[in-house]
This record gives structure tokens, C-alpha cells and sequence, in this order.
């Protein structure tokens, strides 16, 4: 597949600190694309350099191929993390000024407006200034000021944050339905877990740098460990060396749930054992893939043992 | 540069539009013509014709009342104070002023009665008359006439003229300042409430968290200076609204409190009280009054068409080279509060010139002091529009002034700029000058 965006190399120094550090991915068209990693880990200042709003010290991005330039700023739109609207306009005229802003002459603007109004249900709302309606109706106008121009490629920072359970699902949809039509989407978030399920590919990005990226599917596969999930009832008494126990759980009624590691041979032959020599009930068993927040966790152990996952992250 | 217009056009249009816009439009010319017209209307109010009845016991007035004056008139009652008393009572004069039998030399006893308070200006009046008289009487016994006295004091009225190369010139000093003071404070106002708007905008884009959105779409220095002109849009707009009400109220009220008109009431009102001629001839003096400002407005021989250029150029540049300053304190700080520390240097060289206008600018116009601030880009809009009705400044000098002006708003436009693009993505944090001062230096 053609990337629609490709960062090459990009590097942004701060006073203090860096931003990037030599970081270089290809977002392929059509798809979404995941921008993962914990806060501060520098996804907002590569962003920023996408959107034009900062420029990159060092490295290129391309977008479709050419280097970026004011001319491509029509074809991106973006949601920042930090939102807002400016509170004593109305809803149609902010779009409206928005869209302009963005390239797009005014009747096209205005057809795109009333479009995307009816789509979500809220024409009746134009006339309204955005300090009189309810938060989650405001989301709704932003993320109608996100896209009103129909851009290629769509960059959603942190889109869930701040969206209530309804709002987020609506803006699930929304986001399926723009890559059905073929729209390109950065999706960047710390909530790993909240998005693996939608993107196509991804990229983690730890400390200024890009520690993992490729297609969901294949990062996960290349991580998984040959460890299965077992729920049963019974005594699992001695194991066979060929399998390890690397995780054990009591519950009630004599039932348990394992995690086992086949250090050899195949599902078969574990599961073989289990309802063999082990002689235990075997009510579930499944593979164990590794979520993307594990393999990140795991990968970003590999070069900083005394990483502790974000918090934030964790009960998020 | 069509995106710094859309800007400036929603800046432009958004304020327009509020209500105190419209508000301060309207009360503004109001404010200003009655700033005008209250006195006058004051004088006519009270204008009533106070009557004081004297009870001259002393004889003090015994050859002549007082003239009237002031709408003050004397009107002659028992020199008996118990029967002036009662008779005051039933009268409708304003006060009673009694003269005790006295000696010349100590004169002392007077007494005033009135049924309100008798008021400053009646009082005073009633005073100066009492000592006049007593004066006059002194003066006879010494052997001197009062009319031969009065001949000797002397009011003349100087005619300035400003000596140039162009020859001479009736200039007006009185006329000068009260322009300089118009000019002077209409920049100073000007700058203060429109620059305090773009400050407040750029905070309210900051802390509102529309400006990451925008900026995608918009270079900040474009986001910056779309909102300068478009306020700047808002100022001119401001200005002629009330250039143009102020002079329709004024010709409307015109009708109705012009002094003649004042004169003609206030002699129909006082004739039945004092000779008429008197009022006559004070109408006379005030419309000579009137010809007088409008003769010395002609005579002043100001150079109009140089003031007002010069009066937008100034407006226009002072406004665009603070508007650039207040912009960028307004993307440094996150509230309100904050802004303290960073107004203070910028707002003080202003603040100064006006202070100090009064002390050297009007009454020294052409002096060190007055050259050096109308020169400096920070001080010239005001001091230069305070020097220049007086007359006398060289070319070399405005020119110079408009030229370091022009400079001194580009550079701050850029300084500004580089610390906008900055402090607007920059949330949470107190900024120093020492930061300020290395965002200037930031790549892209």
C-alpha cells in the first residue's frame, strides 16, 4: 500500500529535552493508524510537526510523496487534545470560518456544513452560540470543525478523551466510516487498549523514540508466546517439565484458572496432558495473545528494566 | 494573506457586532457633547435670577446698589432689621443682607439670612459686593475716585504670533493645547482599550483552546496579525461613529443651548428686576466670547490637512506597534493576573507621555525633552500629535519620527511574533522575561 504520510529521520529538540529523536514511520493510505505511547513520550510534538504548526529540527515528511508544505494543510485535519471553540459564536458561523481557514471557498463550505449537520442530527443547532450548548454537543461541532473539509488524512489526538460513553461510540462509527471512504486516520492516544481493536497498524513511541511498528496483527503474532489459557476444575498438581506454569489462580469450588507456557511440543500435547496424566476438568482453554499494552510494557523493559507502566495508562 | 483577512474579518465582525460595541458607540458622543454641553446647560438652569434684599442700616449703599451681576440682583428694603426680617419672610427674595450702622475702619457685623442655604457663588457675590462698597467708601474719605482708580488697572490681551521662515504666523496657544490635549488623548484611550482587546483575545484563543485548531490551518504570525488589523478595524470604526454622532448631537443641541438664545432668556427673565441694557450688554460680551474662540479657531491658522494625516498616521502606527506588544503578553500568560509583570514596562512609556504631557509638552512643545519623546517610537504617537498643533516642528523631525515609528512597530510585530508562536502552545507555565527573551531565538 502507498503511505499517505511518511516521517523520515524527524527530530525536535526543546530547550530541556528532546522531542524526537530520530523517529521515522509510513502511515499507508486508508487505514488506521495507531500513535501509541505513554505521556510525554513525544506523540504531540510529532504531530504538531505533521500539522505544520512546529517544524522539525531535522528529518522530512512526506505526504503522498512530497515534502510536506503549506499547500497540504487543506487535506489534513486535525483534532487536538487540547480542545475548544471559540464560545460566543454560533455553530455554523465557527464551521463556517473554520472550513475557510482550511482553503475551502464559501458555498462548498456552506454544503459541506449543512451535510455534515443533518448527519449527526444537530441542524437545528446553527443558530446556536457554542457557550449555549452542553459538552457533549460541543465534541460533536469539533469534530464536525475536524473534518468539514474533507481531508485525506485525519489526525485525532487523544480522540475518546473528554467524550461520554454515547459521543464516543458515535465517533467510532464516524471514524470506521471515514476509512470505509477511504480517508487516511492517525489515531494517537496512551490508551492502548482503547484502540488496538480499530487500527490496522501501528507505531509505539517511548521516550522521543519509536521503540515497535507494523500492522496490528503482525506485531501482535510476532509477540506471542506459545502460552495458553486454561480454566478448569481440579487439582493441577505436578506439571510436566515440557510445560511451565506462569501464572496460577484458586477459585471457588475447586475451580482454577492458569496461564501455561508450552516450553515444548505443541497445544495438543498440553491439552493431552491435562485431561490425561493431570487428570483436571478442562472447561476453557485458548492462546494467550499478548495485548499491545503488554508488548509495549515488554518491549520497553528490554531497554529500561526499571520501567513502571504509566498509571494512568494502567487504570485507563 | 487572504487568511490574515478572514481573520481580521471575524475579529472585525465578532466585536462589532456585541452589544457594548454598539453601546459605547452611542454613549461616547453623548459623553462627549455633554462634556460641552453640561456647563451650559448648568448656567441656564440655575439661572434664576436670585434677588437679595439689603437692609442698609449702615448706609454703605446709600447712593447706589450694587450692579447686578451674575443673575444677582439687590433690591433695597427697611433698613430696620426686625421689620426686614418679617418682610423677608413674606418677600420671595432669596436672601437678606444686613448692614449694621458701622465704623469704616473696623467694619464688621454683617449678617445674611436666607431661607436654604445660601450657596458658594451667591455668597462670594454677596461678599464681593459688600467689600467693594466699603472700599469705595474708604476711597472717597482718602479722596480718590473709584473711576479714575478703574482707569488706571489695566487687562490687556496678548495676540501670539509664531515667527518662522514662512513668515508670521497668528498661532493660538489656548487653541494648540486644547488640540494637542484632544489628539493626545484620543491615541492614548485608543491604544489602551484596543490593545487590552487584542491582548484579551489572544488569551481568550489561548485559555478557550481554539488556537491549536486554528494554527493547523493558519501561521500563528498570520493568526496574530489578522487579529491586530481586525481590532484595528474596530478602533477606526469606534472613531468615526463618534467623529460622525458627536458632530450631528451637537448640531441638533446646538439649536437649542446656543448662547445667544441663553442671553435672550436670561434678559427676559432679569428685566423685570434690573435695567434692562445690563443684560444686553452681557449677552454682547458672551457672544463676543463665542466670536472670539471661533476668531482665534481661523487665526490659530492651524494646518488641518497635516494634522489629521498625521493624526491617523500616528492612531494607526502607535496602535499597531502596542497592539503587537499586548498580543504577545497576551500569548505569554494564561490569566488575567498574570499579565501584570509584562504590562507594567510596556504600558509605562505610554502612561508617562501623558503624565508628562501637561508639564512639558504643551508648555515647552519645541523643547529637548519634547523632541526626544516625539522621536522615540514608544512615546511619539502621543508626544509628536501634542507637539504638532502648536506648530514649528521641523520636517526633518516628523519625518524622522514617522520613520522610526514605521521601524519600531515592524520590530515589535516580529519580537511579538516570535514570542506568539511560542506562548500560545504553551500552557500551565509562569514565564520570566529570561524566557521571553530565548523563545525569541526558537527554530520554526
Amino acid at each position: 500500500m502507498k503511505p499517505i504520510l511518511q516521517a523520515i529521520d524527524v527530530r525536535k529538540q526543546y530547550a530541556a529535552h528532546t522531542a524526537l529523536d530520530g523517529v521515522s514511520l509510513e502511515v499507508p493510505e486508508g487505514t488506521i493508524f495507531g500513535l501509541l505511547g505513554p505521556n510525554g513520550a513525544g506523540k504531540t510534538s510529532l504531530i504538531r510537526i505533521i500539522t505544520q504548526i512546529t517544524g522539525a529540527d531535522a528529518g522530512e515528511i512526506r505526504f503522498r510523496g512530497e515534502k510536506l508544505n503549506p499547500s497540504h494543510i487543506g487535506q489534513i485535519g486535525y483534532l487536538p487534545e487540547e480542545r475548544g471553540l471559540y464560545k460566543k459564536m454560533k455553530v455554523g458561523e465557527q464551521l463556517m470560518y473554520l472550513a475557510q481557514l482550511k482553503g475551502v471557498n464559501k458555498s462548498e463550505a456552506h454544503q459541506k456544513i449543512k451535510g455534515w449537520l443533518e448527519r449527526f442530527d444537530i441542524k437545528s443547532w446553527a443558530d446556536k452560540n457554542i457557550e449555549d450548548l452542553s459538552k457533549g454537543m460541543q465534541q460533536k461541532v469539533q469534530f464536525i470543525a475536524t473534518v468539514v473539509h474533507d481531508p485525506t488524512l485525519v489526525i485525532l489526538d487523544e480522540p475518546f478523551s473528554g467524550f461520554d460513553p454515547i459521543n464516543a461510540n458515535l465517533l467510532k462509527d464516524e471514524i470506521l466510516a471515514m476509512r470505509e471512504r477511504g480517508t487516511s486516520i492517525i489515531f494517537s492516544t496512551h490508551r492502548m487498549e482503547s484502540v488496538e481493536e480499530m487500527c490496522d497498524h501501528i507505531a509505539l513511541i517511548n521516550r522521543s523514540k519509536k521503540v515497535l511498528d507494523g500492522p496490528v496483527s503482525q506485531v501482535r503474532n510476532a509477540y506471542r508466546s506459545q502460552t495458553y489459557e486454561v480454566e478448569g476444575k481440579g487439582q493441577l498438581m505436578v506439571m510436566h517439565p515440557d510445560f511451565e506454569v506462569v501464572e496460577h489462580k484458586e477459585r471457588e469450588n475447586g475451580h482454577f484458572y492458569d496461564r501455561i507456557r508450552i516450553v515444548h511440543g505443541t497445544p495438543n500435547d498440553l491439552l493431552r496432558y491435562l485431561i490425561g496424566p493431570a487428570n483436571v476438568e478442562v472447561h476453557a482453554f485458548r492462546e494467550r495473545i499478548p495485548s499491545i499494552n503488554e508488548i509495549f510494557i515488554q518491549r520497553v523493559r528490554e531497554t529500561q528494566p526499571d520501567y513502571v507502566p504509566d498509571t494512568d495508562a494502567v487504570l485507563a | 494573506m487572504s487568511k490574515i483577512w478572514l481573520i481580521a474579518q471575524r475579529e472585525y465582525l465578532t466585536r462589532v457586532r456585541k452589544r457594548s460595541f454598539i453601546i459605547m458607540s452611542l454613549i461616547g458622543p453623548l459623553l462627549t457633547v455633554a462634556l460641552f454641553a453640561v456647563p451650559v446647560l448648568i448656567a441656564k438652569m440655575s439661572d434664576s435670577g436670585k434677588v437679595v434684599a439689603v437692609a442698609d442700616a449702615g448706609g454703605i449703599f446709600a447712593d447706589k446698589l450694587p450692579e447686578p451681576k451674575d443673575d444677582i440682583s439687590f433690591t433695597r428694603v427697611s433698613p430696620d432689621l426686625t421689620t426686614a426680617k418679617a418682610e423677608f419672610k413674606k418677600s420671595k427674595h432669596d436672601a437678606l443682607l444686613y448692614i449694621p450702622k458701622l465704623d469704616l475702619s473696623k467694619p464688621a457685623g454683617f449678617q445674611v439670612f436666607s431661607r436654604k442655604g445660601l450657596g458658594m457663588s451667591l455668597e462670594r457675590d454677596i461678599n464681593r459686593a459688600v467689600n467693594n462698597a466699603i472700599e469705595s467708601q474708604r476711597l472717597q474719605k482718602a479722596g480718590i475716585d473709584r473711576a479714575v482708580l478703574d482707569n488706571m488697572k489695566v487687562d490687556v490681551d496678548l495676540q501670539t504670533l509664531s515667527l518662522s521662515d514662512d513668515g508670521e504666523r497668528s498661532s493660538s496657544t489656548g487653541i494648540s493645547t486644547v488640540i494637542a490635549y484632544v489628539f493626545g488623548f484620543l491615541i492614548y484611550m485608543f491604544i489602551f482599550i484596543y490593545g487590552v482587546q487584542i491582548m484579551r483575545g489572544v488569551m481568550e484563543e489561548k485559555t478557550n483552546r481554539i488556537v491549536e485548531v486554528v494554527i493547523s490551518s493558519v501561521k500563528p504570525f498570520q493568526l496574530m496579525m489578522g487579529k491586530v488589523l481586525g481590532i484595528a478595524g474596530v478602533g477606526f470604526t469606534q472613531l468615526a461613529l463618534w467623529v460622525v454622532l458627536s458632530m450631528g448631537i451637537s448640531s441638533v443641541m446646538a439649536g437649542s443651548i446656543s448662547p445667544d438664545k441663553i442671553a435672550e432668556d436670561r434678559a427676559a427673565r432679569t428685566t423685570a428686576v434690573m435695567r434692562p441694557t445690563t443684560s444686553k450688554d452681557e449677552a454682547a460680551k458672551q457672544e463676543n466670547a463665542v466670536a472670539k474662540f471661533t476668531q482665534a479657531l481661523d487665526s490659530a491658522d492651524l494646518n488641518v490637512p497635516l494634522l489629521v494625516g498625521c493624526f491617523l498616521f500616528y492612531f494607526l502606527g502607535g496602535y499597531l506597534f502596542y497592539g503587537a506588544l499586548f498580543g504577545a503578553i497576551g500569548s505569554a500568560v494564561d490569566s488575567e493576573t498574570d499579565t501584570q509583570q509584562f504590562m507594567m514596562p510596556v504600558t509605562m512609556p505610554l502612561v508617562l507621555t501623558f503624565v508628562v504631557s501637561q508639564a512639558i509638552l504643551t508648555t515647552n512643545p519645541n523643547g529637548t525633552v519634547a523632541f526626544w519623546m516625539s522621536i522615540f517610537p514608544l512615546t511619539s504617537p502621543i508626544a509628536m500629535m501634542m507637539r504638532l498643533p502648536f506648530g514649528g516642528v521641523p520636517m526633518w523631525q516628523l519625518g524622522l519620527s514617522m520613520v522610526l515609528l514605521i521601524a519600531g512597530f515592524v520590530g515589535a510585530i516580529w519580537i511579538a511574533g516570535r514570542i506568539y508562536r511560542v506562548g500560545i502552545l504553551m500552557y500551565g507555565k509562569k514565564v520570566t522575561y529570561g524566557e521571553l527573551s530565548k523563545w525569541l531565538f526558537y527554530k520554526g
